[in-house]
């Protein structure tokens, strides 16, 4: 099993970009520089001093970079990262098998291109109003890759990608946005969460749910809960019941903080004048790291790190980790969403340069673990995982129409199986033509 | 339990009873917890939780932030997991921050998940009217959670239901938001057994046998009702009063099957009148019995106002007068 080593890279060559970098966030190249630019180019340069030459485990990082949003500065500044935008090293590579390496990427790929398969189904009129996640794979694949078998996910709803890694088909994710219950019903044996899609709400339940499971260990666990919602869900007040509740009863949770920039039209500065959303978490009394969500190596090692906190705490340590994984939707909010009308094509196109599958595609290409011919055979497979299960869902006979009043309750309550019944004389009376418009 | 223990009995107030309830279950069965603001140390504002902190300890009596939608949405998370959490709102007018977690989650989740996850949780809030208490601490809003599906709400009018029904509400499988008539929290005592017992969810009972008319109530208007039952006895008109217990899934068949004895009914509530239960009772009867009907069904209960603050909580509050004369009204149409 032959693993992958981190090549060195010449620290000036770093220095230089970071300072390019710094010049296109003011959208300047020369002149004179104000003392607040100055202040933001020392700052700058300390952390990425920090940054790569810290040693032991990943940097924490509380903002204190500048006066610029996350938005209006350059994306890589100040957060921690493995790769750099081309694919090349920049922190310590996880310790990982190759064919690991290899799963990430085909994930990855199986994700995006499940995505677009998915828009394509709604634009043809074959699915409901799905919300796509390209742009985001590095966040969810790299994430959920983190999870032991026993770990929980608990998604929002923009997670097919995450859920996907940690045991829900891509044929049950393209049932429930076909309108089909049983897409929701999630298999036994994978610690998936249902989607929720009110936004922020299903954070309180994982607070619960990895303090359920402390409360019967006596207060020992060895189950990580990994919870998902989005930049504007730290708006909602289950943000902070859920982190809150989290921090003073201690449970083993990693809220992961997709921050995507929008929130359907509203821009992650509308959310919040915190300069970033890791800072929050220094209110709740526990970390939260600002990481690169478009490199999926960096989000990778965080949720590791996190989740074996959230499991054996250091001495002195809090369980809970917020972690913020910036990235970019390169699509629309759902398929019912026209993002043109908000934001600029010229900002999609800056952050899909970051674009998390050519990224680890580049690396591993580097490292000779991927060549032309294996990437053709992982698109080919790809291509037909996708297709089997778009055939898969589209062939599921439609629900009954009486499991509408199914799992309900334990047991049908009278009045609930007269309705049954009253539905079932209109449907043999009037036949389904009479209900259903095609 | 041993039969000698089942049949004895103590005197409790109804919120005496509470306590009972969530002791003796939580003795029986260690999945069992409650969890709240000021539940924990200080025994829960009315005192429903007395003692249990120091007989049970801080994991399963809980003091939690001050966070109705953290109390109620991490008490999801732990049902989803197994657990039985009794999570206690400390007024029905403040749970209103919590209500996403109710409607989005608690009634749906067995739905959404077609089973596989299920929340045998019982939501504890005390309601009502009549205790001379600020803005907010008053309402009746029952109808909120029985036009919700996935929700079973329990309401008790006495001491011995109250144990039974809170023990059953814990034991059953899906999430049961139980409504406490703080009212008549400490209003009288009555025999309760020490032991374990249920009182099935769902079924009404009669606390009148009558002729002439029947009256459907609950919680905390039961006794209004009951004394004016008494006092038009002495008029000659003999009304039955059955008390709903369960709002939903409600005893249809007992209401119907009363009214089929009388033809004429009289529903009363407390909480405002235009969407309440009335309705819902009513138009069960029409669809059900229309051919027993002698007479309109007349509907006493709050008026369609904000609850007004307590100098004037007398006016709203339906009292034995109001519902005598609707009795009245219904029997000699």
């Amino acid at each position: 099993m032959s693993r992958i080593t981190t090549p060195f890279r010449p620290f000036a060559n770093q220095y230089r970009e970071s300072a390019n970098r710094y010049e296109r966030a003011f959208g300047k190249t020369g002149g004179q520089s104000t003392p607040c630019q100055f202040l933001a180019v020392f700052l700058f340069t300390v952390n990425y001093l920090r940054k790569h030459y810290q040693a032991g485990r990943t940097a924490f990082w509380y903002a204190k970079v500048g006066t610029v949003s996350t938005l209006e500065r350059d994306p890589d500044d100040g957060m921690v990262q493995v790769l750099d935008d081309e694919g090349g090293v920049v922190g310590d590579v996880p310790d990982l098998p190759e064919e690991e390496f290899v799963a990430m990427y085909r994930h990855m790929k199986l994700a995006r291109h499940f995505d677009e398969r998915a828009v394509s189904l709604q634009r043809q009129g074959r699915m409901g109003t799905y919300p796509p996640l390209s742009g985001q794979e590095g966040a969810q694949i790299g994430s959920a890759m983190a999870l032991a078998e026993d770990d929980w996910l608990v998604p929002s709803y923009r997670e097919h990608g995450a859920a996907m890694v940690h045991g829900l088909s891509l044929k049950e994710t393209l049932l429930y946005w076909m309108g089909d219950e049983r897409g929701s019903l999630i298999p036994d044996d994978a610690n998936v969460f249902t989607p929720a899609v009110p936004i922020a709400s299903q954070i309180p339940h994982a607070t619960g749910m990895a303090w359920a499971d402390k409360l019967k260990g006596d207060g020992e666990t060895d189950t990580g809960f990994l919870c998902y919602f989005g930049d504007g869900a730290t708006s909602e007040g289950d943000f902070h019941e859920g982190l809150n509740f989290a921090g003073v009863f201690d449970t083993p949770n990693v809220f992961f903080c997709n921050n995507n920039q929008w929130a359907i039209s509203v821009p992650r500065e509308r959310q919040t004048a915190s300069e970033t959303l890791a800072q929050k978490a220094v209110a709740y009394g526990f970390e939260g790291v600002q990481i690169d969500g478009m490199d999926p190596l960096a989000v990778y090692k965080a949720t590791t790190e996190a989740l074996e906190k959230a499991k054996n705490p250091g001495e002195g340590e809090r369980r809970p980790t917020l972690i913020e994984a910036v990235q970019y939707r390169f699509g629309a909010h759902t398929t019912a969403d026209d993002p043109s009308v908000y934001r600029e094509d010229a900002e999609v196109e800056e952050w899909k340069k970051k674009d998390p599958i050519p990224r680890l595609e580049r690396f591993l290409r580097d490292q000779d673990v991927l060549d032309d011919e294996r990437v053709a055979a992982v698109e080919e497979s790809v291509r037909e995982e996708v297709a089997d299960a778009i055939d898969a869902a589209e062939s599921t006979v439609r629900p009954d129409p009486e499991s509408m009043f199914e799992h309900v309750f334990a047991e049908q309550p009278p009045e609930l199986r007269r309705q049954a019944e009253e539905f079932a004389r209109l449907r043999e009376e009037y036949g389904d033509e009479a209900f259903v418009e095609e | 339990m041993s039969t000698q223990e089942q049949e004895a009995t103590q005197n409790l107030t109804l919120v005496q009873s509470v306590r009972d309830a969530l002791a003796t279950e939580m003795e029986l069965d260690d999945d069992v917890l409650v969890m709240g603001e000021d539940v924990g140390k200080n025994g829960g504002v009315f005192r429903a939780t007395e003692g249990l902190y120091d007989e049970f300890g801080e994991n399963r009596v809980i003091d939690t932030p001050l966070a109705e939608s953290g109390i109620i949405g991490t008490a999801v998370g732990m049902a989803a997991m197994g657990l039985k959490p009794v999570p206690e709102i400390q007024f029905s007018g403040f749970a209103y921050p919590g209500f996403d977690q109710i409607v989005s989650h608690m009634a749906r989740l067995r739905t959404r998940s077609r089973s596989r996850y299920t929340l045998p949780m019982t939501l504890r809030m005390p309601y009502g009217g009549g205790i001379r208490a600020p803005e907010h601490h008053s309402e009746s809003k029952e109808a909120f959670y029985t036009h919700e599906a996935g929700l079973k709400v329990v309401i008790p009018s006495t001491p011995y239901d109250t144990k039974g029904l809170l023990i059953s509400a814990i034991r059953d499988p899906d999430p049961v938001v139980f409504m406490e008539p703080k009212l008549i929290y400490r209003a009288f005592r009555g025999d309760v057994p020490e032991g374990d017992y249920e009182v099935p969810i769902g079924e009404a009972v009669t606390r009148r046998e009558g002729s002439d008319v029947s009256v459907f109530t609950y919680g905390a208007m039961t006794r209004p009702t009951m004394e004016a039952a008494e006092e038009l006895a002495e008029e000659g008109i003999d009304a039955e009063v059955v008390d709903l217990r369960t709002v939903s899934p409600m005893d249809r068949e007992s209401i119907v099957e009363s009214f089929k004895k009388t033809g004429r009914a009289c529903v009363v509530h407390e909480a405002p009148k235009t969407g309440g239960l009335a309705g819902e009772i009513t138009a069960t009867l029409q669809e059900e019995a229309l051919l027993y009907q002698e007479a309109p069904v007349k509907r006493v209960t709050g008026y369609d106002v904000p609850y007004p603050l307590y100098a004037l909580e007398d006016y709203y509050l339906p009292n034995a007068a109001r519902v005598a004369d609707g009795i009245k009204e219904a029997a000699e149409f």
